[in-house]
């Protein structure tokens, strides 16, 4: 019985998130945490140049230090309710894929390392981030936290960000 | 750079890394490689002039040393014989035809590979030794009938000793027809080498004997040690002159240090070291007794000395000894050479006038990576950007209060405009470049396309930002190619025309305000407006019989047309304009089209300086700002909306100087939402691209700036209507227009 | 510390040499065909001339008969590099004056032997 148990709770944990450290922030009701070697830096939000015809959870480019940088908002993309854009609000600035992408977010709560004891498997279940982009569920603490593999979010060809 | 494969032992000892030089020696193989095209390629086949022949010559002299140092054995073979038909060419010893141009033209080519092999840049092995062996025919003067009756009977006693090693029949020898002394058989032969410090080098002449086919045969008469006095020996069977093994052997060892003789009866092993000792230079008629003084002093390979070094040491050490006392006594010992000593000033003036010059061009320009060029404009880029921001701030001061402040930014503006073109400039390279790819890719073509056509180049030295020179080269190059292909008619018909049976083909660039215009002129065929039309009719575009030969003519960029009637592998089937255009578009150039049938074509691209920074206007259109080329801008004009007549529905068109030119409105056309009060105002922007113009409608002009370009692509995706993005004073990026699509949007 | 001028149209070439000779002490100088060389020596002198034979505007013999011609330059050592050892080269160098030549491709320690033998 003991040893059924161990040997399901090793197989909960899915090869594919090893120990690292996860950034964690606020989207909607969720709390998400994505890898933070993916991140460069987080700034305030600065209204960016609107680009035309473009799906509305993009909002345009911004200048980082000489470099453009498009900028999506997650909460629109994900379709969380209405998007507020004022002084509290912050954008995770993204290196991912060779491009620099910026993503706003509702707050960003702290940077955490997670042992894999930790992380398990996410059940099929209708999320608000598609099962396809959600690496695991973490725990730490009576905290949960959504596991996001951004990059291939970044990528994939719904965020059109990639021509 | 991939690094270099290691396909190399060049020489030296361990103290001795030579890798750090290949660079600079690959790098220079090419210059001499190009060099050597164009000489070849403009020489004068039926009185080539000496000093062509000699640089040619040089060329290919440069190449082998270097090749030779630095172990490359195999472009050093090549460019061996290169050099020994040049040499021959350039003492008159053979006349030139073009057949030999052909050979050492295709030499090059293979060069270049070799070269790219050692480069790490290419894998592909190739053999040139078919290569080599007809340079060498040309060299013997056997590529023409000449063939010298006269057959020396040297075949002693035992003929068909075909030794078992290199079996290279001797019927071959036909493939390689004999030099001047020998032709029909092959002789037998004894070679003696040394002594040598490494007596072993001498085994690598059976190399000479494996890769080059025909030459013959050798045997080692010795069992790989030297005899007592360090000499190797060798059998030969061979069609080839002693001149030649010779010229060959003196890439292995020191021609002195071989003696060539006829095989005694005896044919086995050891035996003659009386015969042919090394004094004895039997069948080898030009090499004197002179030989030998200068074998003396060197023990070793590869030097020797004229006079005796010991006597000049002394010469010199008194010489230095009267010089210093001289001194001593203030009186000049040196007089200045070939320069009256009295009249100093006007005589040695002369030299220097020209050498100064010339050494001041050779040792005044600089290797330097374009990745370091490219950095160093991001640099001063960003600097421009920074210096605009600190303008704009400034704007917001009280300038009396800061007095200082001000006129110090007043001088960081100039500074930094001047620190930007200087930067500018040094990405700027000659049209030249590409245009001289040119002349080799026609000869070719016009030989395989049996056509004949003159290529005329104006404006050569017009510069063009090295990065736009890389991007243009491929889109002109198939317009070049088109108009040979496409619009040169064969001789015959030309002549039927009237024409001159050679047919020309002009480049021209110039640079026009704040772009460069490079045209394409053929006078060939020219476009047949019947047949571009039908063809359009049948690919369902939209014609109609009111339209202008021009607009006709500007069907032929549609994707998937061509009306060639066969489809030569030159140009491809309809990949062709459509590309070009798509490419020179995206540099954030036009390209039109001009011709009169019969008469000839003419193709003009026109194309910003530089990728990197642009004069701009900015507009406003409800809250954004965007950024126009300032170079397509052709006049802006305040009006109300009356002025403003539809046509047909939803297309407004606005008439200017008797000129109707659509309207494309910009809150439309980016949906963004105009000013309330703006409504019936603003301003129309009359734009011109692609020989069209149209005119765009904006709220403001906000003014006149030089922008930096950044690239939108980088992190994001093309954006119809934008080809690119700058920032501007206040940190906030702005959107820079291709008026290209724009135009062309207004059109349909 | 002696100085070397060393003549030759080849970057490359030239490279490897000073780089060889600057390593084994001696200074160097670079010119890149005879003209240049004889304008580089009007401002300084040398201790020894090595130059290639096949150069633009001025080839090597050209320049050692220049080179001897001047009352400087009558006993310094000058050395001919050339690709091969032929008897008509040779003639020509020693009838212009040269002291000596040697073969390319040389083994860099063969350069250093050849030259400590002539210099004084």
């Amino acid at each position: 019985m003991q040893t059924a148990q161990l040997a399901m709770n090793q197989m909960a944990v899915p090869s594919a998130v090893k120990p690292r450290e996860y950034l964690t922030f606020r989207l909607g009701a969720e709390e998400y945490g994505i890898d933070i070697l993916k991140v460069q830096e987080i700034r305030g939000y600065e209204q960016p140049t609107r680009i035309a015809n473009a799906p509305s959870f993009i909002k345009g480019v911004v200048n980082l230090r000489g470099v453009i940088v498009p900028i999506v908002d997650l909460r629109l993309r994900f379709g969380l309710g209405s998007a507020e854009y004022n002084s509290f609000t912050v954008v995770i600035i993204l290196n991912v894929g060779g491009r620099v992408i910026g993503v706003v977010v509702d707050s960003v709560s702290d940077v955490l390392e997670l042992p894999p004891d930790a992380v398990r498997d996410a059940p099929e279940m209708s999320a608000v981030v598609e099962s396809s982009y959600i690496l695991g569920l973490g725990t730490v603490g009576d905290r949960m936290l959504i596991l996001m593999d951004i990059e291939q979010l970044i990528m994939s060809p719904e965020m059109a960000i990639i021509g | 750079m991939s690094e270099t494969t290691s396909t190399t032992g060049a020489g030296g000892g361990a103290d001795f890394d030579l890798t750090q030089f290949y660079q600079v020696f690959f790098e220079e193989a090419g210059e001499n490689l190009a060099n050597m095209e164009t000489l070849l390629l403009h020489v004068d086949v039926t009185s080539p002039d000496d000093e062509d022949l000699n640089a040619i010559f040089r060329c290919a002299h440069s190449i082998k040393g270097g090749a030779a140092t630095f172990g490359f054995q195999d472009v050093a073979d090549l460019t061996h014989v290169m050099e020994t038909l040049l040499d021959r060419l350039r003492r008159h010893e053979l006349a030139l035809h073009a057949g030999m141009v052909d050979v050492l033209l295709e030499s090059g080519d293979t060069l270049r590979g070799l070269l790219g092999r050692h480069q790490g840049v290419t894998d592909v092995v190739i053999d040139a030794s078919e290569l080599v062996a007809r340079i060498r025919a040309h060299a013997d003067g056997s590529a023409a009938p000449a063939a010298p009756a006269a057959v020396k009977v040297v075949v002693p006693a035992a003929p068909d000793v075909v030794a078992a090693p290199a079996a290279a029949p001797v019927p071959a020898a036909a493939a390689v027809p004999a030099a001047a002394p020998a032709a029909g058989g092959a002789r037998l032969l004894t070679i003696t080498v040394g002594p040598l410090d490494q007596p072993a080098l001498a085994d690598n002449l059976a190399d000479l004997f494996n890769e080059i086919p025909g030459l013959g045969t050798i045997e080692r008469l010795d069992d790989g040690t030297p005899d007592a006095g360090g000499l190797r020996r060798f059998k030969v069977s061979t069609t080839s002159g002693d001149d030649d093994l010779l010229d060959l052997f003196s890439f292995h060892v020191a021609r002195e240090k071989v003696v060539i003789a006829p095989l005694q009866a005896c044919a086995p092993v050891a035996a003659e070291p009386a015969a042919t000792a090394p004094g004895t230079v039997a069948a080898r008629p030009a090499e004197p007794a002179a030989a030998k003084p200068a074998a003396a002093p060197s023990a070793d390979d590869g030097y020797g000395f004229f006079v005796d070094v010991e006597a000049q040491k002394e010469q010199v050490r008194q010489q230095k000894a009267a010089a210093a006392q001289a001194e001593a006594e203030a009186e000049p010992v040196v007089e200045p050479p070939a320069a009256p000593a009295p009249t100093g000033a006007p005589a040695p003036a002369a030299r220097p006038a020209r050498g100064d010059k010339q050494a001041a061009v050779d040792s005044a320009t600089l290797r330097v990576s374009v990745e370091k060029v490219d950095q160093l404009i991001n640099l001063v880029g960003e600097l421009v950007i920074t210096q605009a921001m600190l303008a704009q701030t400034g704007r917001n001061l009280d300038p009396i209060a800061h007095q200082q402040l001000m006129g110090s930014l007043v001088d960081l503006e100039r500074n930094t405009r001047a620190l930007q073109e200087s930067v500018m400039a040094i990405r700027m390279i000659p049209m030249a470049v590409v245009f001289n790819r040119f002349p080799r890719m026609l000869r070719d073509l016009a030989g395989k396309l049996g056509k004949q056509v003159e290529l005329h180049t104006i404006g050569e030295a017009t510069e063009l930002d090295k990065g736009m020179v890389e991007k243009i080269t491929d889109p002109l190059t198939h317009l070049v190619r088109n108009a040979l292909d496409h619009g040169i008619e064969l001789p015959a018909e030309r002549v039927a025309k009237g024409k001159p049976a050679s047919g020309s083909i002009t480049l021209a660039a110039e640079h026009k305000g704040g772009s460069i215009a490079i045209e394409v002129r053929d006078d060939g065929r020219g476009l047949s407006r019947e047949k571009i039309y039908r063809k359009a009719q049948e690919r369902g575009l939209p014609v109609h019989d009111q339209m202008t030969d021009h607009e006709v003519f500007q069907l032929i960029f549609e994707p998937g047309f061509s009306t060639a009637d066969q489809v030569t592998d030159v140009s491809g089937r309809g990949v062709g304009m459509d590309v070009v255009r798509r490419n020179i578009l995206a540099l954030g150039g036009t390209v039109d089209l001009d011709s009169a049938e019969g008469y000839g074509m003419r193709v003009t691209v026109r194309l910003p300086l530089t990728l990197a920074i642009m004069d701009g206007m900015s507009v406003a259109v409800g809250e954004e700002t965007y950024i126009l080329p300032l170079a397509s801008v052709v006049e802006s004009i305040k009006l109300d909306e009356q002025y403003i007549k539809s046509v047909a529905g939803s297309n407004r068109v606005i008439e200017v100087r008797e000129e109707f030119l659509p309207v494309v409105a910009l809150d439309e056309v980016f949906s963004v939402p105009r000013f309330e009060d703006q409504a019936g105002g603003g301003i129309m922007i009359v734009i011109e691209a692609e020989g069209s113009r149209v005119a765009l409608l904006v709220d403001e002009l906000v003014g006149q700036q030089q922008v930096v370009v950044k690239n939108l692509e980088a992190n994001y995706r093309k954006v119809p209507g934008v080809s690119g993005a700058t920032i501007l004073g206040d940190g906030r990026v702005a959107l820079i227009l291709n008026v290209g699509q724009l135009v062309r949007r207004a059109r349909h | 510390m002696a100085a070397i001028l060393a003549v030759d149209d080849s970057t490359s070439l030239r490279q490897m040499v000073a780089f060889t000779l600057k390593s084994s002490g001696f200074e160097v100088i670079e010119a890149v065909d005879g003209q240049d060389a004889l304008d580089k020596l009007r401002d300084r002198s040398v201790d020894l001339v090595l130059t290639d034979q096949n150069m633009p505007r001025m080839d090597g013999i050209t320049l050692v008969k220049q080179l001897r011609a001047q009352a400087q330059y009558q006993s310094t050592p000058i050395l001919i590099l050339t690709t091969e050892s032929s008897d008509e080269m040779k003639q020509a160098g020693r009838a212009a004056g040269a002291t000596g030549w040697l073969v390319k491709p040389f083994d860099p320690r063969r350069l250093v032997e050849v030259i400590r033998k002539v210099l004084p």
